[in-house]
């Protein structure tokens, strides 16, 4: 028997003040609230600014009194190098190559391995049977040292990049495998039986309820991934390349080149920030829902 | 009956215990519900209230007995059942609108369509402004209202509510009360509501069940035979209501008493 939900409504509703017009004692809140924000800012600033000068002059006025620069190096050597390789060039090249060449393979291994690490992590979560019998060759292949798998794949894969597509791989998919395994097993039994009373189908479950649930675990696995992938992509280079940043600073360690090595682990800092600054706007995003941290905004 | 929607016929169904025993949450339950009557489910806690509509639902098959929905029985979840969970189970990634929208979506209806059905439900319940909210923005009664919405977007004609309005302070609760009324007035769905608020139970319903202590079956029904429409506030005062009162709170306070006995003797 249909039933008629919409008919017999007096449509009379309790009003919903949605945000008002701010009153004069609040825009003043809000403007001290934000200048005091600003000082906090300034005052966080400066204080690294002086710990980054401090420890760099301290080991500048190191190297140059008392211990022996062509070992440890020093911040003014370091500095030319990285001035010498983008105006003149490397030892293998030009450094943009390097770095693009090492970029592409991160970046492939770290989707390829983030896909695959999602889709088999969530299937598994889901599905008991799947997972009881997978547990112990995953368990198995996790307990692997697989950084040593950069040698086998060069054998397999040449020195292309392939083979470092193929390290950096591995080690991405491990770390977002258990997180997207452990974010499926963990959704909320009720949101699921809600959504089936709502009239949910199976493949509705999953797209609309397991995969935003497991999201944010996901999401989390992802920044780390990332260092993987440029770990995996640099140790493959080391294995055995004809480009990269890897090659350069196993070049640079083959020279007794100090400066070198340094100037390498510079450039792949960098390049790490960028992609965590990248995957932190995405996160937030991909997660405006949730409530913000405690002590992120700024209180009035 | 012929339009009875709900029927239980000696529906029993057992849990297994986290000690490894079996723990029966309700037994032998025999009861119907008619199409377009209001019935409510008082007893005391933890007698099994919320298994009985999981049954109803269709989300657990009983162990013995039958559950039939519309005469037939139940297998998966039955056409036309709505149902408000205890803990409210909105989607904390939803705005509002999409989160009352998500009924019609999963039943195929456009993005457009689903949301123009959205936003008239929310207006209907009070909460016009508020669509482009998040869950974690909005109070507790706004939130309850945003699941009461979403059950009805999909026209139920069985409504199941398990306490829906008990987290409320006095004055929301009974606002939410008329406003509920007011919304199923003239649809013709059937409803059950669970309750552990006698006065509430009898304010709102054609019919009250009482449970016993667990594990639960019928201890009795009791008719409450006060003219519709109601105004839940005043009625509370009337003499009638007072009547049916003491004589449905003669039989749910043995009840009550049994389960705090039980308590206490499990608990020593
Ligand atoms: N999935 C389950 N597994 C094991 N035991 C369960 C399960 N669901 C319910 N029970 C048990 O069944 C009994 C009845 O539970 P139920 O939730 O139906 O009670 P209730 O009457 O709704 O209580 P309340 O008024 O507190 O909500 C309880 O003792 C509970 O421990
Ligand atoms: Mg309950």
């Amino acid at each position: 028997m249909p039933s008629v939900w919409n008919s017999g409504l007096s449509g009379e509703l309790s009003p919903a003040t949605a945000k008002a017009a701010l009153g004069k004692p609040d825009r003043q809140a809000l403007t001290s609230a934000a200048t005091a924000h600003r000082r906090r800012r300034i005052r966080v600033w400066a204080i690294r600014v002086a710990l980054v000068v401090a420890w760099l002059g301290s080991w500048e006025a190191a190297a140059t009194y008392w211990i022996d620069p062509f070992y440890y190096s020093k911040p003014s050597a370091v500095w030319s190098k990285l001035v010498d390789w983008f105006t003149v060039g490397t030892s293998q090249g030009s450094i943009w190559e390097q770095i693009s060449v090492t970029m592409q393979e991160a970046v492939g291994g770290f989707v390829l391995g983030a896909v695959a690490g999602v889709v088999l992590g969530i299937l598994l979560g889901r599905s008991r049977l799947l997972s009881d019998i997978c547990a112990p060759f995953i368990k198995a292949a996790n307990a692997i040292p697989r950084i040593v798998l950069a040698s086998l794949f060069v054998i397999w894969f040449g020195l292309e990049m392939s083979s470092k597509i193929a390290t950096a791989f591995v080690l991405v998919f491990f770390a977002v495998f258990f997180n997207a395994f452990q974010g499926a097993r963990e959704v909320d039994r009720n949101l699921v039986n809600n959504a089936r009373i709502l009239g949910a189908s199976q493949a509705q479950v999953l797209w609309t309820i397991v995969v935003p649930s497991a999201t944010s675990w996901i999401l989390a696995s992802l920044h780390s991934a990332f260092g993987f992938a440029l770990i995996g992509a640099v140790v493959g280079e080391f294995t055995g390349a004809d480009k990269g940043l890897g090659l350069l600073i196993n070049h640079a360690q083959g020279t007794f080149d100090a400066a070198g090595i340094y100037a390498g682990m510079i450039v792949i800092t960098v390049i790490a920030l960028l992609a965590e600054w990248l995957l932190t706007a995405l996160e937030g995003r991909l997660l405006k829902w949730r409530p913000p941290a405690a002590g992120a905004e700024a209180q009035i | 009956m012929a339009d009875d929607v709900i029927e239980l016929r000696g529906a029993t169904k057992r849990f297994r215990s986290t000690s490894g025993g079996i723990h029966t949450a309700v037994h032998d339950l025999t009861m119907t519900v008619a199409a377009n009557e209001f019935v409510a489910v008082v007893g005391p806690t933890g007698c099994g209230k919320s298994t009985t509509l999981s049954l109803v639902s269709g989300l657990e098959p009983p162990s013995e007995g039958e559950v039939l929905v519309a005469g037939s029985p139940v297998r998966g979840i039955p056409d036309g059942v709505g149902y408000m969970f205890q803990n409210d189970a909105v989607l904390p990634w939803r705005s509002v609108l999409d989160n009352v929208a998500a009924g019609p979506r999963y039943r195929g209806e456009s993005r457009a369509a689903a949301r123009a059905k959205a936003r008239t439900w929310v207006e209907r319940v009070g909460l016009a402004g508020f669509e482009g909210y998040y869950p974690h923005q909005l109070s507790g009664g706004m939130r309850k209202r945003v699941a009461l919405a979403q059950t009805l977007v999909n026209e139920p004609s069985i409504l199941l509510m398990d306490e829906p309005f008990s987290a409320l302070d006095v004055q929301t609760r009974a606002l939410m009360q008329d406003e509920l009324l007011r919304l199923w007035s003239g649809t013709g769905a059937a409803v059950v509501f669970v309750t552990h608020d006698l006065e509430e139970a009898i304010a709102l319903a054609d019919r009250v069940i009482v449970m016993t202590a667990s594990p639960a079956t019928i201890k009795g029904s009791f008719p409450v035979p006060l003219s519709r429409p109601r105004d839940v506030e005043e009625l509370r005062l009337s003499t009638e209501f007072l009547e049916i009162y003491r004589e449905i709170w003669e039989s749910l306070r043995e009840e009550v008493e049994k389960a705090r006995k039980g308590n206490a003797s499990r608990a020593a």
